[in-house]
């Protein structure tokens, strides 16, 4: 056990020894560096006059900003729908596509461990690294503006996500019941659909309405780039600094994400 | 024996249970799930000349990938990811150390009621607010630059690692942290000996994991403004040099697969 001796001779129990201490604290060194260094190159690009000027504009913002432009409302339930519209869409089209790929990537479901679950795992991968936005991008870049390019952006971030989502829990189902199923004389299919669905239908259920949950969040800004929804007039007023309007929009997402959040949490209660 | 004989003698045969019992809710469910899409579907206004025309462009864009351009912008690209990496990993740090105190506040068996109350409130503020929109402001009030990224990120990193904190430190032992009191320590050290030991582990875990998010969120925020690869990215797109900006799409995900990589291996040896 780590002891040290006190001054008058006593010994005493101290959490570590003298080695992991000191390796301890050597990698709090390392880390205070390599912190100030980033800090460091942070604060190089900034001007710093902009920084100690912020309280001003801050406060110069907000108050343009108050009262929110209630009237413009009318102009944005359109947006809204559309909003709603990417996100749901994109989710059943992302459940679509990440059902086979998850069964392809799960070690106890795919054709071929060496050939396929690669594949898989790679499209997987792709797809959650990069972000809706940058989808979002590309595909306004390629099929032009509006809310397909942004539906399809959702969709395209959204299978990663779900794919991931399900073969792990396809991989933690009870072998137990798969092999009941097989024992009746069940062909694969029948096997994949009495033995393996009922038991990830509660994770599908919950991984599609947590996803949609965050959809509606990402396709609020998606607009941003182009892609259609509530962002393209968030955008358009950001452009014309007309504040009172930003601050209703933001007021309008803020509801539409409490509110998803609420629904989500109800019908994943409902579910599971 | 006939079918219908046999049926009459063992019954019906099984049938899979329908997933909601009451068909009336079973099928008013399925009729306004369809009605509902129909309606959405009808929405979208797709300009199909547009997206056909389209398609040639990204057909090219796929190409790309097949021989990216790393080199022709290598010095922009290059200043754009040590950007996102400087931007990640300070926000990571600083949003750690201030989730910290704000996940102790918002543990409900560790923290007073008013306390608790505020923590919640920054907590759901924080979840509540897209990275992107926090980033406008930030680049509205503080100008363009990493610094509006660094301080978008720390405050998304809050409102995640104080929530799973605040959830570990609820779920923790009480009897562990009991003993600890019992030997008369102080808050400090009952904190330091009876609660932390028991939610390191998961802490490390997540901030590894919100490491790995921050760096998939820096390479966006440069969209509006706010330092780092996606600046660079979006130059690329801007200009139609798509092998560049497909260069810049594998670094990301090469990174983002390391990172996820290392971040599972640190995770396996912590737990």
């Amino acid at each position: 056990m780590p002891v040290s001796t006190l001054t008058d001779g006593r010994k005493a129990w101290q959490l570590r020894d003298r080695k992991a201490q000191l390796t301890r604290w050597f990698a709090y060194f390392a880390a205070v560096a390599v912190f100030m260094w980033c800090w460091k190159k942070i604060s190089d690009s900034t001007t710093w006059f902009f920084v100690w000027d912020a309280p001003r504009i801050a406060s110069d913002i907000g108050s343009r900003a108050f009262p929110p432009r209630w009237s413009y409302m009318e102009k944005l339930w359109e947006p809204l729908w559309d909003t709603l519209n990417m996100a749901t869409l994109g989710t059943l089209l992302a459940l679509v596509f990440a059902v086979p790929i998850a069964f392809l990537a799960a070690r106890n479901t795919t054709p071929s461990a060496v050939f396929v679950r690669p594949v898989a795992l790679l499209i997987i991968v792709s797809s959650r690294s990069i972000n809706s936005l940058i989808w979002a991008l590309l595909l306004v870049a390629i099929i032009g503006p509006g809310v397909l390019a942004g539906l399809l952006a959702i969709a395209l971030r959204s299978i990663g996500f779900c794919a991931k989502l399900l073969y792990e829990a396809i991989e933690e189902i009870d072998h137990k019941q798969v092999e009941a199923v097989t024992a009746t004389g069940a062909n694969p299919l029948q096997v994949m659909a009495y033995g393996i669905v009922p038991q990830i239908m509660p994770a599908f259920a919950g991984v599609a309405v947590f996803r949609w949950d965050i959809n509606i969040r990402e396709s609020t800004v998606l607009g941003l780039v182009g892609a259609g929804g509530i962002g393209v007039q968030m955008q358009a007023s950001l452009n014309t600094l007309a504040w009172p309007q930003v601050a209703l929009i933001l007021l309008v997402i803020l509801l539409a994400v409490i509110v998803s959040e609420w629904v989500s949490a109800k019908v994943r209660g409902a579910i599971i | 024996m006939s079918a219908a004989a046999l049926d009459a003698r063992i019954g019906k045969p099984w049938k899979k249970p329908a997933f909601i019992r009451n068909p009336y809710l079973r099928w008013g469910l399925y009729i306004s799930a369809a009605i509902y899409i129909l309606l959405a579907v009808s929405s979208i206004e797709v300009n199909w000349a547009r997206v056909s025309e389209g398609l040639v462009r990204g057909w090219n864009f796929l190409a790309a990938f097949a021989e990216p351009d790393f080199l022709s912008r290598g010095k922009d690209i290059r200043e754009g990811m040590i950007e996102s990496v400087i931007m990640t990993v300070a926000s990571t740090v600083v949003g750690i150390l201030i989730s910290v105190p704000i996940g102790l506040g918002a543990a409900r068996n560790i923290a007073p009621l008013p306390v608790y109350l505020i923590c919640r409130g920054i907590v759901a503020l924080s979840r509540a607010l897209n990275e992107i929109i926090v980033a406008i402001l930030m680049v509205a009030i503080f100008g363009f630059g990493p610094l509006a990224g660094f301080i978008t990120l720390s405050f998304a990193t809050i409102g995640f690692l104080s929530k799973l904190l605040a959830e570990d430190i609820e779920d923790m032992d009480r009897v562990q942290a009991e003993a600890i009191k019992a030997t008369g320590s102080g808050w400090l050290q009952w904190i330091n000996y009876g609660v932390q030991p028991q939610v390191m582990p998961r802490l490390i875990g997540l901030s590894m994991y919100r490491l790995d998010i921050n760096f998939r969120e820096s390479a966006v925020l440069g969209l509006v403004g706010a330092g780092g690869i996606g600046a660079t990215l979006n130059t690329a797109f801007d200009r139609y040099e798509y092998d560049t900006a497909a260069a810049i799409l594998i670094i990301i995900i090469v990174t983002v697969m390391a990172l996820e990589y290392l971040s599972g291996i640190i995770r396996a040896r912590v737990q």
